[in-house]
């Protein structure tokens, strides 16, 4: 088996660099390293499928032989899917561990706000953000009619009056 | 029979996506939730009895033929494994329904626990059937990227602190795992786990210790296995009482699985004995001394069970027919016992409104019947003859008196002093929690409570809460099920000498895969 001398150092550089990286307190650094360690993983997993060679589709012909080995490319696939969902979570864990660190003690014992909320109080949410929305579609309307009126807006004079002076 | 085997896995996949639309409908998630467990139950019971009867099945997913495709596989020791853990998952999904129902869900915001829950299961259930190493490595990050929702859920201080630890930890050992895969791969040139059995053999025995040391690394963080079960009792104590119930029961476990399937399929030819037996003597003693020290019942628990894996990797050390019997009839046992005995102490938290003995008192006298649940379960756990936990010691002492070195004389005594001292602990809760009346608390003076550590979390005694006939049903029939292991000891211990038979030869599981010999 051969393997590329440049992806060996790289992997071998991204995992000192992500261990390292890893066993800080932080854990925003921790998920860096996580990312690093994670995809040396996947580096790792790509030298181990042998030499170089054609694209992994079969044609029938004799340069066939010179196929790359198709298997560690659908694990890093598949690695790199569930890294991707990891991460994600990981960083709401950070935004959350934030939050918490700001509220201090408090963190602990959060109350829920909407603990109590019952059906119809949802409703009568959703009827008061209806009707602030017909409001501003009633004056938006308003102003419309009015757009030829040759009044003058108020706020411009005021700032054309100051620009004068 | 075939198409039954991919169904463990997709059916509460399925049911986790349709419970995730159905995030704003409590009872539909309920419905679902049941419906998919209860399902998975009996598909894993049918296959028990026809993998006994009739032997391995095996499955090609897509049709594409090993080393290709992927292979699902269930012997007889994976179809038990399947069975037990369907039961407690449903078991104790009755137990949360029961208490989202008294706590009017505050406690649990269902919208994501149902989801999450199934995740947990197809993600378990796919690292019993799989085949495949890097296909079980997608079941442990299933279900372990379920159980990080579940372990904080809410969001509380305490739950995220548990949590870092936990994820931290976790992700480290899956990295740990896809590392050795892809060496294995390199060493093999194949995941299918059949063909390494095969092919790692004709390995220098350098590079095969290498790749062994490197799985079972992964493995060991997620067994719990000492030195690398620190994190443990950190992290468990603080998730709701039934999300507690089924990591201990059944996470450690897919650890110890996985660890059962590298010492007699995939590396038979590396000398492990010495080093497990050795890891499991410290496991041992190092998780039952903790279990002295604590005051906090769950903690406590979480420290036992640290120190009973202890038990299955000396069986898995000795190996041969005898040790193998007695770990797999022990892990049923265990799976079954932690559950229900965490499930006891949630209800025990809502009677008493604490979890500290120092704090506890006169349970006996206000809920008789919890404790009578908890004593049942205490007692089986210590290993009381004639209960399962006695069954499953015994036999694991017969097979290290059988293999006769000194060292597993060692672990025989190391063995029974856990015991005891696991008797010692849950006898004192049982003293301080429940015979101690209510009044006597204030001012206690006992050299029991004595040098106590009591949890890091502790938030003092909270108020009590109700516990519905859901949650006593739900207990109740889990510690019927622990009885029923010891009524049914013989049976159950017969299937588990059949199963060790086959799981101890390769050659078996191996032929089950490739029928017309290995490419």
């Amino acid at each position: 088996m051969s393997a590329s001398l440049t992806l060996v150092l790289l992997m071998s550089l991204m995992y000192a660099v992500g261990i390292y990286v890893m066993l800080e307190r932080s854990l925003t650094r921790f998920l860096i390293g996580f990312l690093l360690v994670g995809n040396a993983t996947n580096i790792l997993i790509f030298l181990m499928s042998g030499p170089n060679g054609n694209a992994p589709l079969w044609t029938g012909g004799p340069e066939d032989a010179d196929m790359v080995d198709p298997l560690p490319q659908i694990l890093i696939l598949t690695a790199i899917v569930i890294n991707f969902g990891i991460t994600a979570f990981v960083l709401a864990l950070i935004y959350r561990t934030w939050w918490l660190a700001q509220l201090g003690d408090e963190g602990d014992t959060l109350p829920d706000d909407h603990a109590h909320d019952t059906e119809e109080d949802a409703e009568e949410v959703f009827r008061q953000v209806d009707e602030d929305d017909e409001a501003i579609q009633r004056v938006l309307d308003a102003s419309n009619e009015h757009e030829d009126d040759p009044e003058p807006d108020p706020v411009q004079t005021a700032r054309d009056t100051e620009v004068g002076r | 029979m075939n198409a039954l085997v991919p169904l463990v896995v997709t059916i509460p996949l399925l049911g986790a996506a349709i419970a995730l639309i159905f995030g704003q409908r409590p009872r539909v998630q309920i419905f679902v939730s049941l419906v998919s467990l209860t399902l998975v139950t009996a598909i894993a019971a049918v296959l028990l009895v026809a993998v006994d009867q009739t032997g391995t099945v095996t499955v090609n997913v897509g049709g594409w033929a090993p080393p290709w495709g992927i292979v699902l596989v269930v012997d007889r020791l994976s179809a038990i494994m399947l069975l037990v853990s369907a039961l407690m998952l449903l078991g104790v999904l009755i137990f949360a329904i029961g208490q989202g129902i008294v706590d009017d869900d505050n406690e649990t915001p269902v919208s994501i626990f149902h989801p999450a829950y199934l995740v947990l299961s197809a993600g378990l259930f796919d690292a019993f059937v799989a085949g495949d190493l890097f296909n079980m490595y997608v079941g442990f990050e299933m279900l372990l990227a379920a159980s990080y929702v579940l372990l904080t859920l809410g969001g509380t201080g305490a739950r995220i602190r548990a949590g870092v630890t936990y994820i931290v930890i976790s992700l480290m050992s899956s990295l740990l795992f896809v590392g050795a895969i892809a060496l294995i791969y390199g060493a093999t040139g194949t995941v299918t786990m059949a063909l390494i059995s095969e092919r790692v053999r004709e390995l220098p025995m350098g590079v095969q210790a290498i790749l062994c040391a490197a799985l079972l690394l992964g493995f060991a963080v997620k067994a719990a296995v000492f030195p690398l079960s620190f994190w443990l009792p950190d992290s468990y104590p603080t998730a709701p009482a039934p999300v507690t119930a089924v990591f201990a029961g059944l996470l450690t476990k897919v650890g110890v699985y996985a660890i059962i399937r590298t010492d007699t399929l995939l590396f038979v030819d590396v000398p492990l004995r010495i080093p497990l037996m050795v890891v499991a003597f410290f496991t041992l003693l190092v998780g039952i001394m903790g279990a002295v020290m604590q005051a906090d019942i769950k903690r406590l628990l979480s420290f036992t069970l640290v120190s009973h894996i202890g038990y299955m990797i000396f069986g898995i050390a000795i190996g041969g027919d005898i040790a193998l019997t007695a770990t797999i009839f022990y892990v049923v046992h265990h799976i079954v016992v932690q559950t229900t005995l965490f499930l006891a102490t949630g209800l025990v938290e809502r009677v008493g409104g604490s979890t500290s003995i120092s704090r506890l008192g006169g349970l006996l006298k206000a809920a008789p019947f919890v404790a009578v649940l908890f004593f049942l379960g205490a007692l089986n756990l210590g290993g009381i003859p004639p209960f399962s936990g006695f069954l499953g010691k015994i036999g694991l002492f017969q097979a290290g008196v059988e293999e006769g070195s000194w060292l597993s004389y060692v672990l025989i005594a190391a063995g029974a002093a856990t015991s005891l001292l696991t008797l010692y602990a849950l006898a004192r809760v049982w003293n301080m929690a429940f015979w101690r009346s209510r009044g006597e608390v204030e001012g206690y003076q006992s050299p029991l409570l004595e040098s106590l550590a009591e949890s890091p979390e502790d938030s003092g005694t909270v108020a009590t809460k109700q516990t519905s006939g859901l949650m006593v049903g739900a207990t109740t029939g889990m510690v019927a099920l622990t009885l029923l292991l010891t009524v049914f000891a013989g049976p159950i211990f017969g299937y588990a000498e059949r199963a060790a038979a086959q799981v101890e030869n390769p050659d078996n599981y191996i032929s089950a895969v490739f029928p017309e010999g290995s490419p």
